[in-house]
């Protein structure tokens, strides 16, 4: 097992005009830790940089993720990074994954899809199609060519409506959520505009219905360090040194502190560990974010430091 | 390599007895043992329990994690919407339990089952020196404040531990403990059930919270009482017989019990030390979605495995001195609470209860022994005690 968890990058092409599609992988073969359609992961590239993704794979696949990246004209470098640097064989950062925008068990789903927005919703629509669900989905963009994925929609026959805008104008959102059934559930995942006009169309809908995912323009204001850090435990006052490339939970039980560990994923929840100062960097799968702004503790497995120095209740 | 055969029947009661002898024999002969008597292929070794507990897609659960194929059979009471389900499935079930029984949640438990274990150990040491610690402690501490946090009512709880026992012998073969558990089945079923409607529980407690994550359109109201009952069928006699390995094993080693005196903080890390020593889940069955190799075997499609806990957290390949209970040691990745997507989601409910339970006992009592003859429950799953007296000096 890698000490800090990385991924290589084993696939890069484009999927469609300014998107291309990320294979990741563990860099060893080994399975990447399991995730739940609408999930996404931390993507920490060179400088600390960190971008959030949703993953759009396979999840019986255990060994690589699929992530979809738009180039962002606007973007702080990010995206640009990744479609014009970043290459073949080369490593990234992980965080998470985390899943803010699960898929709840429901009869009926109506899906809804602004551009790259299709990315958490893609294994959805597979789950979907899988459990039986009747489902639809309703997927925008700017023109055809900027559409990505419609192979992998393209087997699902008229469940699928593709409405590029150059050719539909708006998405029809009141006909698409028209004649609403007890038991749907409306996903919905693009840009802003499109999120509020979705919104609007579902206000008279009961409570819980419609479930979003809005894009965060950056996981964190600040870069992530990726240089050495101290701990320090409080109860000897042992102060010790994190190499970049050991997890908090190796230094620390190597110095003999005794902190159980299990999954070494971030999942389990085993290591937990309460910080007294300074602020985690969190890679877990576990914390909510009003648990992780908190930073009253941490899962040492996987996560890190954002300050020089933490102080661990050990 | 042909693939080892055995006759042996892991769950005749000389092997629930005594598993070691077995377990070595099943984890010498190779990867992979097909025991002919239950056309079942059976894992010994940590390294391909491991990856069988975390290889899902290969390694089901949804056909039961019992001996019963449910492909091929009906399930006795309708199956578990955790244990006994496969993503996609599986997914919003844990999701909801995680978080209610998760590490962050369980906080707010801590000091008050601190005060209720410092006053049963009070109340057990004026009660006399020598105790039974199955029933005195193991079974009395989580029996106080385990129902009471799911929030079910107060009669009728004496039916937990038997529909527990039942419910884990019924993942094995139809042998005679299954027999003698049948009769009160249905009632003990019942009972269970109701206590998992959503006007039966406290407002405070987990099960409330589960219902309430119903409202919220995260479970359907129909999972919702399934999902109570996963607390009250996997969360009782685990804890009991998790204590008891934990008793068991200090009165064993009483100089282990002298290092836990100086440092309190080796509770946790002696617990989990117990769950790989003792292992009070012993088995779980998986079922292969299709042909999948191990070591050099393929296991056919629809064929039940036999993971064997007990015998991966002994492995020598994976533990040194696997057979001591030692609080040096650092037990760290022991398959005694599963691995994977079905790991114990009670896992930190087990730790915080032993936790509270210890650290009480390790202030007050300054040396355990044993102080008669032990004896085994025997359980199709379960590695479990019936009775073992214990002197506690205090
Ligand atoms: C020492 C105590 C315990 C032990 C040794 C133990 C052991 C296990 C094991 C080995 C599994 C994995 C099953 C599999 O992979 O098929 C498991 C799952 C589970 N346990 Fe525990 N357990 C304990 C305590 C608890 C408690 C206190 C609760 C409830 C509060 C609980 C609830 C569950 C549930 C619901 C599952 C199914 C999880 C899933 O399939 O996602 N357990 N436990
Ligand atoms: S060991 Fe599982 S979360 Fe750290």
């Amino acid at each position: 097992m890698a000490e800090t968890r990385t991924l290589r990058v084993t696939g890069k092409e484009p999927v469609a005009d300014g998107v291309v599609a990320l294979t990741l992988a563990d860099p060893a073969g080994a399975r990447l830790p399991d995730w739940t359609p609408g999930a996404h992961i931390d993507l920490i590239l060179p400088g600390g940089l960190v971008r959030q993704y949703s993953l759009c794979g396979d999840r019986w696949n255990p060994y690589t993720y699929r992530i979809a990246v738009l180039r962002e004209p606007a973007g702080r470098g990010g995206s640009a990074y990744i479609h014009d640097v970043l290459d073949l064989g080369e490593a990234v950062g992980l965080g998470g994954p985390r899943n803010n925008f699960p898929l709840v068990p429901a009869d009926r789903y109506l899906f809804i899809a602004g551009g790259i927005g299709i990315t958490p919703l893609l294994p959805m629509v597979a789950q979907a199609d899988l459990l039986g669900a009747d489902w639809a989905l309703l997927y925008g963009g700017r023109r055809e060519a900027s559409i990505a994925f419609l192979e992998n929609l393209a087997g699902y026959g008229d469940r699928v409506q593709i409405r590029p805008q150059d050719r539909y104008g708006l998405l029809d959102l009141p006909a698409f959520v028209d004649g609403h059934r007890p038991g749907t559930r409306v996903y919905s995942c693009g840009p802003a505009p499109l999120l509020a006009a979705v919104e609007q169309a579902c206000a008279d809908l009961p409570p819980h219905t419609l479930r979003i995912e809005r894009f965060v323009a950056a996981a964190h204001g600040r870069p992530l360090r990726s240089t050495p850090f101290q701990v320090e435990l409080a109860r000897t006052g042992t102060v010790l040194t994190v190499p970049a490339h050991s997890s908090v939970l190796d230094v620390i039980t190597a110095a003999g502190a005794d902190v159980l560990s299990s999954c070494r994923q971030g999942v389990c929840g085993t290591c937990e560990v309460t910080v007294l100062a300074g602020e985690p960097d969190h890679r877990d799968s576990v914390l909510d974010d009003a648990e992780r702004a908190a930073g009253t503790c941490m899962f040492v497995c996987v996560s890190r430091s954002r300050t020089d120095r933490l102080v661990l209740d050990l | 390599m042909t693939l080892p055969v055995s006759d042996a029947d892991p769950f005749d009661h000389d092997n629930l007895e005594d598993p070691g002898p077995l377990h070595e024999k099943l984890r010498e002969a190779g990867p992979v043992v097909h025991l002919t008597r239950y056309d079942t292929y059976a894992l010994a070794r940590y390294e391909h329990v491991h990856a069988a507990l975390t290889d899902w897609q290969n390694f089901q659960s949804a056909a039961g994690v019992g001996l019963s194929n449910f492909r091929y059979e009906k399930p006795w009471r309708p199956p578990s919407l955790l244990l006994e389900a496969d993503p996609p499935r599986h997914d919003a079930p844990r999701r909801v339990l995680s978080k209610i029984i998760g590490p962050r949640a369980l906080h707010r438990l801590r000091d008050r089952w601190a005060a209720d274990a410092a006053e049963l150990v009070d109340q057990v040491i004026s009660d006399g020196a020598e105790v039974d610690a199955v029933p005195a402690l193991a079974e009395a501490f989580p029996l106080r404040v385990f129902p009471d946090a799911v929030g079910i009512p107060a009669s009728g709880r004496e039916n937990l531990l038997p529909y527990g026992d039942h419910l884990f012998n019924a993942f094995g073969p139809p042998n005679d403990l299954v027999a003698k558990g049948a009769p009160r089945a249905a009632e003990l079923s019942a009972w269970v059930n109701a206590q998992c409607a959503r006007d039966v529980l406290d407002p405070d407690g987990f099960g409330a919270a589960i219902w309430a994550a119903a409202d919220r359109g995260e479970l359907t109201p129909e999972q919702a009482p399934l999902i109570v009952r996963s607390l009250l069928s996997a969360g009782v006699d685990t804890t009991v017989h998790g204590l008891s390995a934990v008793l068991y094993a200090f009165a064993r080693n009483p100089a282990q019990w002298q290092r836990l005196r100086d440092q309190p903080s080796l509770a946790r890390v002696a617990f989990d030390e117990a769950v790989r020593w003792e292992s009070p889940v012993q088995t779980f069955f998986r079922t292969a979605t299709t042909d999948v190799t191990v070591g050099e075997t393929v296991i056919p499609d629809g064929a039940k495995i036999l993971m064997f806990l007990g015998a991966a957290n002994r492995d020598p390949r994976r533990w040194t001195d696997p057979d001591r209970f030692d609080l040096s040691r650092d037990p760290s990745g022991h398959v005694g609470f599963g691995m994977g997507i079905h790991q114990c989601v009670g896992q930190h409910i087990a730790r915080l209860e032993a936790e509270s339970l210890l650290t009480a006992l390790a202030r007050r009592v300054t040396h355990v022994e044993l102080a008669g003859p032990v004896r085994r429950h025997h359980n199709n799953t379960l590695r479990a005690w019936r009775s073992i007296p214990i002197a506690l000096l205090a």
